[in-house]
């Protein structure tokens, strides 16, 4: 009897290896593998057409002193996350807040601004986008009818890339609807203190939610933030990276050199520095979270 | 703040949420509205709604490339999008169940492994894939969909169905065991059936950002004949002149359409599907 009682907690200790084999087996092949030749690529010549030579630190090197326009899409890259991902956070907060209230049909409105959030990097969106924001666009003629002057939204350089971070900004509904469920575990008792003790509205607006919604506004700024920094359909459909470059973001920059030049080692090397950037982006993220976010248990689960 | 309000604030937070609830989807009910308008009154004038109706924004734009209609692009895309949501949703409920109830080892590296990866960005790994997808000879097919969905490359959807199990009570597994059930016919006869709602948002949202993939599609497929809605609408966007913008509003219009359709149908799921994993979106 033991000896069989042995076996059967043997074979359940392997059992349970079995159900989740598909995704050892996916994250071997198509995660893993990937991952780590993409980083020895980057030390190669590799294209389809040659067989690939080892260059050491040449692409990097290359990437680093003669590649204007890597800079050019690293910097805009970097200033276009900067720009977006805390527009965009602000904006669902405030929604959110809004939307914390007992109301009939808040469900309604709920759904209504979630809408444009499912279509997400889609094409057609980024081709509304394009039709909004044209020189003889509709925002354009909207403007004029309340006697603003038109703004070239795409084609002056220095407006293009707030143009297409708007279309981000846009799409603010999930981290939305991650604030929201936020909003309704802060105890109510919290705010009845505080206005006991005569405290403002905006005031515990930033001693109570505030501090008690750092755990989701930590949560999405790194998710935002990844995303962010991989953007591309919405540059790519809209202005084609230009006018001067100036929306020409990183990851097109990747696509052009890997799928458009197929200089795969180059492009492979450009993708190492795009994730380390994220890397230590998401890393000082981490670090600073550990002054500014509040866990009611302390961190500890 | 679960104060109630009196009519009068009442009526002004109404007006505020209509008011900015139109400022957000006005630019979708212009494109809709757009989309039966002849062409040089899109932009010629600021009204709304079409002065006459014409569908051959439509009709024309339809057609796509000439040799191969929209009515083509959407076959394919219901061919690459159907077999990727089912075999997510299979795949990733095994994966999280096996997660979720059983214990082996070197579950908690494995685990962290898997959590890691929802953060692996795909721009790092997607030139090693291509080169990978080439050498199978699986480029301008679908395979470089279907396959990895199927050995659950999707950490989300099986993180969210984790999270998931772990709230259903482990007596139903334990009295299952007791009444023969082994584990597999567990998953299948008591844990399914209870996660109907998980497995339904976990396939809305896979359906819907597989539908909007642009990136993947554009580096995979490169026949027309094999083109997605979104490459579609892409080369068309390329290939007509100022003069036809309409029949790409049309296109856009109808390619919008199954995501919203599926939106209102299940919105609750979304909503839920969201707030249990903080998924993107």
């Amino acid at each position: 009897m033991k000896i069989k009682a042995a076996t059967t907690s043997k074979k359940k200790r392997y059992i349970g290896l079995l159900y989740i084999s598909p995704w050892i087996i996916g994250f071997l092949v198509f995660q893993l593998y990937p991952f780590v030749s993409s980083f020895v690529y980057s030390f190669t010549d590799y294209s389809i057409t040659n067989t690939p030579s080892f260059l050491g630190f040449k692409n990097y090197i290359s990437m680093f002193k003669n590649d204007d326009l890597f800079y050019q899409s690293l910097g805009i890259t970097i200033k276009y996350v900067f720009m977006s991902v805390p527009m965009k956070l602000a904006f669902a907060l405030l929604v959110a807040m809004l939307l914390n209230i007992k109301l009939k049909f808040v469900n309604v409105f709920r759904t209504v601004y979630y809408l444009p959030s499912i279509l997400g990097g889609s094409v057609a969106v980024a081709v509304l986008w394009k039709f909004l924001f044209m020189k003889e666009g509709v925002v354009n003629k909207v403007l004029s009818v309340l006697h603003i002057p038109s703004v070239d939204w795409l084609g002056n350089p220095s407006v293009a890339l707030f143009t297409i971070g708007l279309l981000t900004v846009w799409q603010f509904g999930s981290s939305m609807v991650l604030f929201l469920a936020g909003l309704k575990q802060i105890p109510a008792e919290l705010y009845e203190a505080g206005t006991v003790d005569g405290a403002s509205k905006i005031r515990m607006f930033f001693t109570i939610t505030i501090p008690l919604l750092t755990p989701i506004i930590f949560f999405n700024l790194i998710m935002q933030m990844v995303n962010a920094f991989q953007d591309f359909t919405g540059p790519f459909v809209i202005t084609g990276g230009g006018p001067l470059n100036s929306t020409y973001l990183y990851a097109m920059k990747l696509y052009d050199e890997g799928f458009k030049f197929y200089k795969m080692g180059y492009a492979s090397a450009l993708s190492w520095i795009l994730f380390l950037l994220i890397l230590a982006f998401t890393a000082l993220t981490f670090k600073s979270s550990q002054s500014w976010t509040h866990y009611e248990d302390g961190g500890d689960f | 703040m679960k104060k109630e309000y009196n009519i009068f604030e009442k009526t002004i937070m109404y007006v505020l949420l209509s008011a900015f609830g139109i400022f957000m989807i006005y630019p979708l009910i212009w494109l809709f509205l757009s989309s039966f308008k002849p062409n040089n009154e899109i932009f010629g004038s600021v009204d709304l709604l079409p002065k006459n109706v014409v569908w051959d924004a439509f009709y024309n734009g339809w057609k796509g490339s000439g040799q191969f209609s929209f009515g083509v692009f959407f076959v394919n895309t219901f061919e690459l999008v159907i077999p990727v949501v089912v075999f997510t949703l299979i795949s990733s409920t095994l994966v999280a169940y096996g997660f979720a109830r059983f214990k082996f080892p070197l579950k908690k590296i494995l685990f962290t492994l898997m959590i890691s990866t929802l953060m692996l960005p795909n721009a790092v790994i997607i030139i090693p894939r291509y080169i990978l997808f080439k050498n199978f000879d699986w480029l301008n097919s679908y395979l470089p969909f279907t396959i990895p969905a199927l050995f659950a490359c999707y950490p989300f959807f099986i993180f969210m169905l984790v999270q998931f199990f772990r709230g259903l009570p482990r007596d139903l597994d334990e009295s299952a065991t007791i009444d023969g059930c082994n584990s597999f016919t567990i998953l299948v006869r008591i844990l399914l059936p209870l996660c109907k709602p998980a497995l339904f948002s976990a396939g809305i949202f896979q359906f819907i950002w597989t539908w909007n993939d642009f990136f993947n599609s554009m580096i995979y497929i490169n026949s027309v004949k094999k083109y997605t809605v979104a490459l579609g609408l892409r080369m068309s966007l390329d290939t007509t002149t100022a003069a036809n913008w309409n029949e790409i509003m049309a296109m856009s219009v109808i390619a919008i359409i199954p995501c919203v359709l599926i939106f209102f149908f299940a919105q609750k799921y979304f909503v839920e599907g969201i707030a249990t994993t903080g998924i993107k979106g």
